[in-house]
């Protein structure tokens, strides 16, 4: 199974579990498990049309998914996925 | 409410003034008694934005994966974020808001050429907004 690696501030919607392991074939495969399973989880993965919200990466291994078939990127049963959220912000 | 030890609050106004006119950043670390989030370490960050510095910040994918692993390996819980407002209030904006996650504490400083103007602190609450939580600076003994 592939392993998800939770974000900090995210975890409080897993039950503080910071490693999260699903077989999947893909990572849309693998967000509507962790959905499925977290469902406190979806308004902060998700927009409103379902889609990986902008403001969050999501890397297989040290790849940005965007850079690879985003959310058609097939995973392996050794893949390590990180969820990374974006920060950012500013005065304006 | 935030403790923030002598230590890393120096040097959260240190980045702020040297980053000056830029926006500074960073992540914090600590540990989390009941209500109270005690902050013992920062991780500067260089402000990767690309564009306007002076009213914008962004931290690098690789930055914030870095500080999950340091916040692992030094058995410290990862805080916040902080930031620095130059010439500007240390109150967050929309674009703080919309950018900012759960949980974390969001610190800002208020900064001029030649001083530090102000600090407070922010938390998204349920309703994805933010919420002041109140600062105290002090030195806070280890084993307390």
């Amino acid at each position: 199974m592939a392993t998800i690696i939770i974000p900090t501030p995210l975890r409080k919607f897993t039950n503080n579990t910071a490693r999260v392991n699903i077989k999947a074939n893909d990572i849309k495969g693998v967000v509507n498990e962790l959905t499925f399973n977290f469902p406190d989880l979806k308004k902060h993965l998700l927009d409103e049309q379902g889609n990986i919200r902008s403001f969050v990466n999501v890397f297989v291994g040290d790849e940005d998914i965007r850079n690879l078939q985003q959310e058609q990127t097939p995973i392996k049963e050794e893949t390590v996925i990180s969820i990374v959220p974006a920060i950012a912000g500013g005065m304006s | 409410m935030l403790l923030i030890e002598q230590k890393p609050l120096n040097e959260m106004y240190g980045d702020a003034l040297e980053s000056y006119p830029d926006e500074c950043c960073g992540f914090f670390f600590g540990k989390e008694i009941g209500e109270e989030r005690i902050i013992t370490n920062i991780l500067t960050v260089n402000n990767s934005k690309e564009g306007d510095k002076r009213r914008r910040f962004e931290i690098a994918p690789k930055d914030y994966l870095n500080a999950e692993r340091f916040a692992d390996e030094n058995e410290l819980q990862f805080l916040g974020v902080y930031h620095s407002h130059p010439n500007h209030p240390a109150i967050p904006s929309e674009h703080d808001r919309v950018a900012a996650q759960p949980y974390f504490s969001y610190i800002i400083i208020s900064v001029n050429q030649n001083e530090i103007a102000g600090i407070r602190s922010w938390q998204l609450n349920d309703n994805f907004q933010f919420e002041e939580e109140s600062i105290e600076k002090q030195s806070i003994n280890q084993n307390k």
